[in-house]
């Protein structure tokens, strides 16, 4: 059985980005995943965020671990970087990778089961250490490639594709994040594009960890009467706390809203996040107040989606370790190893 | 509602009424034929992509019969047609330039075995209606070829003494061999119409009067324009009409013309004259016509073929005078012009001013048109004639204003090409086997439609879906010292079989149609996702042209039209625009529930017959 690749062909009319790029240049491989899966639409979102905010592909490192999730970076920014490391093992390579070369962009890309059940330790770490990354579940519920039993998040009393109940509670990995700390945490639906490419755009922009738990529904083994995770459910239970609008510097703001309707979080590099408020209540700079808010939606059965927390000024892992501006990766032998007198000096401040 | 396990796709989307477009009636024929674009185009209706496809699969006898049933000389269109196809193509939309359909035809034409066994065989049984058939060009042949078989018996009458019309005396043979002509024409010679061939009809009353019970007109326009300005008199035997020297060429009486030659007029039939002045002895052959050469009529492959044969065209040049000395004739003299435009679009030629250009000649062929006519036709018997002297003849039905006589090609509606009378000739047979069968001309059969899902198997279709990136490939030509050596040399030399197949393999496939079924669609996104042409958005319905606006890429293209879904389930509906689909089958190949279909669209326009 093979696979076409896409026709080189494009629409004569496809606009073009500040860099001269169509989006059709931020695509990868052929996707050889199943015919209708959400993850390919999650990499039509990333291609669709890249090309909107100008990023040149080279600029972007792809990590991932194993999973069909995994497998997607193939499948977007065919120029861009990409590691494809061990179960459950992306966040420490992309930890490292991010401290030899501050100056790319780090895209981790897992799924609940390279996250949530093998690497949930490697998760958890990477999260609290603030490292400048966007770290993107494709999360299914099953485990697509080995048949569909249930995952690590799969909701208590979800039911499999042969009618089998899940007897355990489920990870929340947006509860985990916004309790280890991450700076950016998102939740969006693989069949909502709309929501889902800002949040990939401001997540790109963030500076520290971003996380997004992207559901994504398996339509081979998770689209069923009975799963949480199909896309008739999330849809009936999706209850979306805001619309994203990135504004980046320099650009003339042309939407306007009323007072109180919208909140506006700027970042380091002077983008803002603007924030269409669709529940009126609900403050994303807060984080205990969208712990409890998250808490109590799922409690009633709904799917809390949209930029659900934000830390204005947020700093990463670069900050705390102090390292210098020049990625270590561009740094002769003399300033990484200064000598034994630079040795003795070090040892001497430790005693 | 479906079992736990299974995919819940029953009864999706909503039929609650949104503002906006309606859902395409895709059991409209015309929806999906006119996503065909070649085939709609074609006057006749060929379907061109499925032929094309048995090309590429090297099954050339029955590409020649699916154009055979259609368009009934694939051999000589294939050399000669005006290609309306071409211009329509959608590969010129979507990367440069059409597929080269019409030389495809002739390779069909070049490589097929013996098909005479498939051919209609002369009726066993006749009906006893007799048919007139005046003209024994493309018109009346196709009448006759769709007449024949049902029985009735048809009478063919031509002043030359061989059947083919104009596709025999006015075009060269350098373009048109003659064996192509005699096999074409002999196909339909070969269901045995009666021929009363050499001699001109002089009168249609005494036809008439002899009990056909239906005359059919194609006459085509068999009278050149001339030119009267001074001089045209007393240079007489040096200035002729082009389409009567062509013929006069064609049947031998002319060999051969003076070395210098002037051909006035931008048309096709200029180009003709021309290139076959070059080959009698014409050194310096220059055409000269009096609008820009951007706007002259010609092909643009006849103009490329006259201007590789050494032939200047000059432009924008009014002839005012014919030079003559003692009845001899030393050239032309030409006003200069340039093309001025009003407010509404409308052409004027206006004189630079500078002075008049004098082309030093022997010889003028003059090609500025042609038009029908139309003497034979008593003005006293029914047959009305409109103010052009053409005469009034129903669009639809090809019926005059007399019950019994019917009209097609040139004759019908003025100057036109072959498959346009071929098409005429098609519809004409139809009413007049409907007239005499006692049956409303006016009620149309309905064409044949077939649309058959293509679906193999997970990712294999009864088509080639992979999308060929090779550019439109040159006709070889023979080398031009060879070509212009002689009258009869034809000058392409055609596609060879790997070369056909290369050009075959560049046709999308537009008649293999997307098909949607809204009630399996699960909003997913894969096919938005992985069309490589952004054609598919999902989204709110809207009115036409705030919707075109606002799709994945914008639907600028207001030809095309767009495929609109009923509402889904989330209110949103699908909306295709057809205009630059490459029919690649991704968004079928991706779609997990069978929503996209590819299903092949076969449309035969109703022949005579038909019930």
């Amino acid at each position: 059985m093979t696979y076409l690749p896409k026709p080189k062909l494009h629409h004569p009319a496809l606009p073009k980005n500040a860099l001269g790029l169509t989006h059709r240049d931020y695509e990868g491989a052929i996707s050889t995943l199943c015919a209708g899966c959400g993850h390919d639409s999650i990499s039509a979102a990333i291609i669709q965020a890249c090309f909107e905010l100008d990023i040149e592909p080279h600029r972007i490192a792809k990590l991932s671990g194993i999973g069909c999730s995994s497998k997607t970076p193939t499948y977007f920014l065919g120029t861009a970087h990409g590691f494809n490391s061990v179960h459950g093992r992306m966040p420490s390579v992309l930890t490292g990778a991010n401290l030899a070369n501050r100056d790319l962009i780090y895209l981790g890309v897992s799924g609940d089961g390279d996250s949530a059940s093998i690497g949930l330790g490697q998760f958890a770490h990477c999260i609290r250490r603030g490292v400048d990354m966007v770290y993107i579940v494709e999360n299914n519920g099953v485990y697509g490639l080995t048949k569909g039993q249930f995952s690590a998040t799969a909701d208590k009393g979800s039911k499999s594709k042969k009618g089998v109940v899940n007897p355990d509670s489920p990870i929340d990995l947006v509860a985990l994040a916004l309790l280890l700390g991450a700076t950016y945490v998102g939740r969006s639906f693989s069949g909502d594009k709309a929501q889902l490419v800002p949040l990939i755009k401001g997540a790109l922009r963030h500076k520290g960890a971003a996380f997004l738990d992207v559901i994504s529904p398996c339509v081979t083994f998770n689209n069923h009467k009975g799963s949480t995770k199909s896309f008739d459910f999330v849809r009936e239970h999706n209850d979306a706390v805001n619309r994203l609008d990135i504004i980046l510097p320099q650009k003339p703001i042309t939407a306007e809203y009323e007072p109180g309707e919208v909140i506006e979080v700027p970042q380091h590099d002077g983008t803002i996040l603007r924030l269409l408020k669709l529940e009126a209540d609900y403050d994303p700079t807060d984080r205990v107040a969208a712990m409890d808010y998250l808490f109590e939606h799922r409690a009633r059965g709904e799917i809390v989606t949209g930029l659900l927390y934000v830390e204005p000024h947020s700093t990463d892992l670069h900050d705390e370790l102090g390292t210098v501006a020049t990625p270590l990766n561009r740094l002769g032998e003399a300033e990484l190893c200064p000598g034994a007198a630079a040795l003795a000096k070090v040892n001497a401040a430790h005693r | 509602m479906s079992e736990i396990g299974e995919l819940d796709v029953a009864g999706r989307g909503t039929d609650a009424p949104v503002a906006g477009m309606p859902p395409t009636d895709i059991a409209d024929p015309a929806y999906f034929h006119k996503v065909v674009d070649c085939q709609w185009a074609c006057p006749a209706h060929t379907p061109v992509p499925e032929y094309i496809r048995l090309i590429a699969a090297g099954r050339y006898a029955d590409a020649y019969m699916v154009n055979w049933w259609s368009n009934v000389f694939p051999g000589i269109l294939g050399r000669t047609c005006d290609r309306p196809c071409e211009p329509a193509c959608r590969r010129a939309r979507v990367e440069r330039e059409p597929v080269a359909i019409c030389r495809l035809k002739r390779v069909a034409a070049d490589y097929k075995d013996d098909i005479r066994d498939r051919l209609p065989r002369p009726a066993t049984a006749k009906n006893g209606f007799r048919v007139a058939l005046v003209g024994a060009g493309p018109a009346s042949l196709t009448v006759a070829r769709d007449l024949l078989p049902l029985g009735y018996h048809c009478v063919l009458f031509d002043q030359d003494v061989r059947a083919g019309g104009m596709i025999r005396t006015q075009i060269p043979r350098f373009r048109l061999p003659e064996e192509v002509i005699d096999e074409e024409v002999g196909y339909i010679l070969g269901l045995e119409p009666e021929l009363r061939l050499g001699r001109r009809v002089e009168s249609l009353k005494a036809l008439l009067d002899e009990g056909f019970d239906a005359v059919f007109v194609g006459t085509g326009a068999p009278k050149g324009r001339d030119l009267e300005v001074p001089g045209r008199r007393e240079a007489a035997a040096h200035v002729h009409i082009g389409m009567e020297w062509l013929a006069a060429v064609s049947f031998g009486h002319v060999k051969s013309i003076a070395e210098r030659v002037v051909v006035l007029g931008g048309g096709n039939t200029a180009m003709d004259c021309c290139r076959t002045a070059r080959r009698l002895g014409g050194k310096e052959v220059t055409v000269a016509v009096r609008s820009a050469f951007a706007e002259m009529k010609a092909s643009p492959w006849e103009i490329e073929d006259a201007l590789s044969e050494d032939i200047p065209i000059l432009d924008h040049l009014v002839p005012l005078e014919f030079l003559h000395e003692g009845g001899k004739l030393t050239g032309v003299r030409f006003r200069k012009v340039r093309t001025e435009r009003d407010a509404q679009g409308r052409r004027s030629l206006v004189p630079t001013g500078e002075p008049d250009l004098v082309i030093r000649c022997d010889v003028v062929l003059v090609a500025i048109g042609q038009e029908a006519a139309f003497p034979w036709i008593e003005r006293d018997i029914g047959v009305a004639f409109d103010r052009h002297g053409l005469p009034v003849v129903d669009p639809v039905t090809f019926r005059s204003t007399h019950p019994k006589v019917f009209f097609g090609g040139d004759a019908a509606f003025g100057p036109k090409n072959i498959i346009t009378a071929v098409a005429h000739g098609h519809e004409a047979a139809i009413s007049i086997d409907l007239v005499l069968r006692g049956l409303d001309p006016l009620r149309r059969p309905p064409p044949e439609v077939r649309l058959t899902s293509q679906k193999m198997g997970l990712h294999e279709w009864a088509y080639d879906n992979e999308v060929s990136l090779e550019a439109r490939r040159r006709v070889p030509h023979l080398p031009r010292s060879r070509a212009l050596a002689s009258l009869s040399a034809e000058v392409e030399l055609g596609f060879n079989p790997e070369q056909a197949w290369h050009e075959a393999e560049r046709c999308l496939n537009c008649d293999v149609q997307t098909v949607f079924t809204r009630e399996l669609c699960i909003e997913c996104d894969a096919c938005v996702d992985i069309c490589p042409m952004d054609c598919i958005t999902f989204t709110v319905n809207g009115p036409e042209a705030e919707l075109r606006g606002r799709l994945k890429a914008p639907a600028r293209n207001l030809d095309q039209p767009l495929y609109v879904s009923a509402p889904l389930a989330t209110g949103r509906v699908m909306v295709k625009d057809e205009d630059v689909c490459l029919h690649c089958g991704l968004c079928a190949e991706r779609c997990p529930t069978g929503a996209w279909d590819m299903q092949k669209f076969l449309l035969e326009t109703a022949r005579a017959g038909c019930r």
